[in-house]
C-alpha cells in the first residue's frame, strides 16, 4: 500500500511540478502540499489523470493555526474508488488571500466551501453562493478560530414582552474554566528545573562506558 | 386575449415540518405546483460539536459522536475510536472487534429500519412506521443490556468496548435474528415493495446516475442505488469486517425506489453479518491490553493504590495521542462517514473534522427536485435518508 502510494506521489510530482510544494506518506495515506493559486487545476487533473481518477470530493475543511503564518490550512480529502486510494491535497491560506473555489470542478465542493467560510472566515473566489451555512442569520465572527471563545459572544432567550427571541451578551454564573489535566511528570523532558542542568552532558560518559 | 404576468410562488418548506426529517428549512421557488428552485437552509441544529470536541479529551469526545447521526450512534463512535487508534498505533482484541461489528450492523439496521419507515409515512402509508418501532425497540434493549442506555451508548472505546457483553445476550440476539426479525422483514416487504401507491409516489422519482452521483459525493446506499458497487466495509475494510461474508446489493435506475430496495436487501446482508458474529464470537478481551489507554478493572482498583492513581489519570488527564493526521472512514448506515483528525501530541484533539454523508446528499436536493412536483420533494428528502444532528453538527 505504501510503496503504491509512493509511486503516486512521484507521479504527481511530475505532472504537478512547481505547482506541488511537498508530498509525503504518513500512517498510509498520501499528503500533498499544493500552491494558492494552482488547486482549480490540482483537481481537475486528479480528477481526470488515469493514474489518478480521484472522482469523489469526500471532504473539504479548514484547520487554524495560530502561531505560524499563514494561519489557515484547506484540506481536501479526495477518493478514487478505482484504485481504492485515497489522498489529501493541502493549501495555505490567511484571512486576506482567496482561495479559488472548486465548486466547478465538484459540485459538492460548494457547501463544504461555505461551511468554511462561516467558519474560518477563508474568502473563496468566484465562489457560486458564499453565504453563511451552520450559523444563525445575521451572526458575527468565525466559530472555530483557536480565538474564538467556546461560549461564544451572543446568548438567545425569549422575551415574553416583546414577544420575540432576544439576542444578549453571554452572561456566565461562573467563569469558564478549561482545567490543565496535563501531568506535570510527562511534561519534564522539555524543562529544565534548577541544578538539572549539570546532568546533561553525563548520559554520553556513560552510554561510551557501556559500549 | 391579455397577457397576464405569472409570478414564481415563494414557499417556505419547514423548519418545523414533519416531513423535513427534522429540522429543515427548504426555501422552495414554485412555478405553479413544479419546483424551480430549492434551497436548503441549514444549521439549526447547529451544536459546535467540532469546536467542543477541541476542548474535550479524546474519551470525553466519543459520546459527542452519538449525537450526531442519533438514529445510529455505533457507526459513528467507531470512526472515532479507528481513528484515535491508527494514530496511537494500537491492535483491538479479536472479540473487542466482534462486538464492535456486531453493534454498528445493529447501529445500521436501526438507521434503515427508521429511515424506510420515515420514508413510507412521507409518502402515504402509516402502519410501516408503527410496526418498525415496536422492532428497533428490541435493538435498543440489546444496546441497553450491553451499555446502559438505549440511544446514546457511548461504548466504543479506544482500544476496544467499553464493557464484556452480558451473559445471555448473545443468544438472544442469535435468537432475534433467526426468527424474529425475518419475519418483520417479510411483513415490510410484503407492505412496501409490491404496493401500488408506494411505487408510483417513488418510481423514476429523483434520479440521478452514476456520475452525477460522484460529482455530489454521495456515498453509500444512495451511491450503489445508481449502480456503483462501492462499500467501504469491502473495499477498505476495518476491524473484523475482511472476516465477515456477505453482499453488497446495488440498484439499476438510482431513483427513490431503488434507493429504498438497495436499504430493504442491506437490512437482510446486515442480519448476515450480525449471524456470524453471535457463531463466531472469539472469547478473550474485549479491549486492547496496553495500560496507556486502558483503564484498570474495578476489581483491582479496590485492592491497589496504583490502579486507583492509573484510574484517575486516564479518566482526568486522559492519554496523550502522537502528534499526526488522518482521515478515517467507515461505512455509516448513511454512507461515507469520515473523521479527519489532527493531533498535536496533547491529551485533546487539535482539530477534529467530521465528514457527515447526509451532508453531501441534502446539497443535491435542488439537483434532485428540480422540475419534479413539490409531493416529490418530500419524497426526495425522505429517501436520501438525512438526520439533521449529523449535517448540522
Amino acid at each position: 500500500m505504501d510503496q503504491a502510494l509512493k509511486e503516486l506521489a512521484e507521479h504527481l510530482r511530475d505532472q504537478l511540478g512547481a505547482k506541488l510544494t511537498e508530498a509525503e506518506v504518513r500512517l498510509g495515506e498520501l499528503t500533498i502540499t499544493v500552491q494558492r493559486d494552482s488547486i482549480v487545476e490540482v483537481l481537475k487533473s486528479l480528477r481526470d489523470d488515469s493514474n489518478c481518477m480521484f472522482h469523489q470530493l469526500m471532504d473539504v475543511c479548514g484547520v487554524d493555526y495560530p502561531d505560524e503564518s499563514p494561519r489557515f490550512e484547506i484540506v481536501y480529502n479526495l477518493l478514487s474508488m478505482t484504485h481504492n486510494t485515497r489522498i489529501r491535497v493541502k493549501l495555505r491560506t490567511d484571512e486576506d488571500d482567496p482561495v479559488p473555489s472548486v465548486a466547478g470542478v465538484f459540485s459538492t465542493a460548494n457547501w463544504f466551501e461555505r461551511e468554511i467560510w462561516d467558519m474560518y472566515g477563508v474568502f473563496f473566489s468566484d465562489h457560486p453562493d458564499l453565504r453563511r451555512l451552520l450559523t444563525d442569520y445575521g451572526f458575527e465572527g468565525h466559530p472555530l478560530r483557536k480565538d474564538f471563545p467556546l461560549t461564544g459572544y451572543v446568548e438567545v432567550r425569549y422575551d415574553d414582552e416583546q414577544k420575540r427571541v432576544v439576542y444578549e451578551p453571554v452572561k456566565l454564573t461562573q467563569e469558564f474554566r478549561n482545567f490543565d489535566f496535563e501531568s506535570p511528570w510527562e511534561g519534564m523532558e522539555r524543562v529544565v528545573l534548577p541544578g538539572d542542568e549539570k546532568a546533561e552532558a553525563e548520559p554520553e560518559e556513560e552510554e561510551t562506558e557501556a559500549s | 386575449m391579455a397577457e397576464t404576468q405569472i409570478k414564481n410562488f415563494n414557499l417556505n418548506f419547514g423548519p418545523q415540518h414533519p416531513a423535513a426529517h427534522g429540522v429543515l428549512r427548504l426555501v422552495l421557488e414554485m412555478d405553479g405546483e413544479v419546483v424551480e428552485r430549492a434551497d436548503p437552509h441549514i444549521g439549526l441544529l447547529h451544536r459546535g460539536t467540532e469546536k467542543l470536541i477541541e476542548y474535550k479529551t479524546y474519551a470525553q469526545a466519543v459520546p459527542y459522536f452519538d449525537r450526531l447521526d442519533y438514529v445510529a450512534p455505533q457507526n459513528q463512535e467507531h470512526a472515532f475510536v479507528l481513528g484515535a487508534e491508527k494514530l496511537l498505533g494500537i491492535e483491538v482484541p479479536k472479540r473487542g472487534q466482534y462486538i464492535r461489528v456486531l453493534y454498528c450492523e445493529i447501529g445500521r439496521i436501526l438507521n434503515h429500519i427508521l429511515n424506510i419507515t420515515a420514508f413510507a409515512m412521507d409518502v402515504g402509508a402509516m402502519t410501516p412506521m408503527l410496526w418498525g418501532f415496536e422492532i428497533r425497540e428490541r435493538l435498543m434493549e440489546f444496546c441497553e443490556s450491553a451499555s446502559g442506555a438505549r440511544l446514546h451508548m457511548n461504548y466504543f472505546r479506544v482500544g476496544g468496548v467499553a464493557q464484556d457483553l452480558p451473559a445471555g445476550l448473545l443468544e438472544e440476539i442469535g435468537k432475534w435474528a433467526d426468527e424474529e426479525f425475518p419475519a418483520f422483514m417479510d411483513d415490510l416487504e410484503s407492505l412496501l415493495t409490491g404496493n401500488r401507491i408506494f411505487k408510483q409516489r417513488t418510481v423514476d422519482i429523483g434520479v440521478i446516475n452514476a456520475e452525477q452521483c460522484f460529482d455530489w459525493g454521495f456515498t453509500g446506499p444512495n451511491l450503489r442505488a445508481s449502480g456503483i458497487a462501492w462499500d467501504l466495509r469491502k473495499a477498505q475494510p476495518y476491524d473484523a469486517y475482511a472476516e465477515m461474508d456477505f453482499d453488497i446489493p446495488v440498484g439499476k435506475m438510482g431513483d427513490c425506489y431503488d434507493r429504498y430496495l438497495v436499504r430493504m436487501i442491506e437490512m437482510r446482508e446486515s442480519l448476515k453479518i450480525i449471524k456470524q458474529c453471535v457463531e463466531n464470537m472469539p472469547s478473550g478481551p474485549v479491549k486492547s491490553t496496553n495500560k496507556k489507554v486502558t483503564p484498570p478493572t474495578r476489581g483491582d482498583m479496590k485492592q491497589s493504590m496504583e490502579a486507583l492513581i492509573h484510574h484517575f489519570k486516564l479518566f482526568t488527564e486522559g492519554f496523550h495521542v502522537p502528534a499526526g493526521e488522518t482521515y478515517t472512514a467507515v461505512e455509516a448506515p448513511k454512507g461515507e462517514f469520515g473523521v479527519y483528525l489532527v493531533a498535536d501530541g496533547s491529551n485533546k484533539p487539535f482539530r477534529c473534522k467530521i465528514r457527515a454523508p447526509g451532508f453531501a446528499h441534502l446539497q443535491a436536493t435542488e439537483f434532485l427536485s428540480k422540475g419534479h412536483m413539490l409531493a416529490d420533494v418530500v419524497a426526495n428528502i425522505g429517501s436520501i435518508d438525512v438526520v439533521f444532528g449529523e449535517i448540522d453538527r
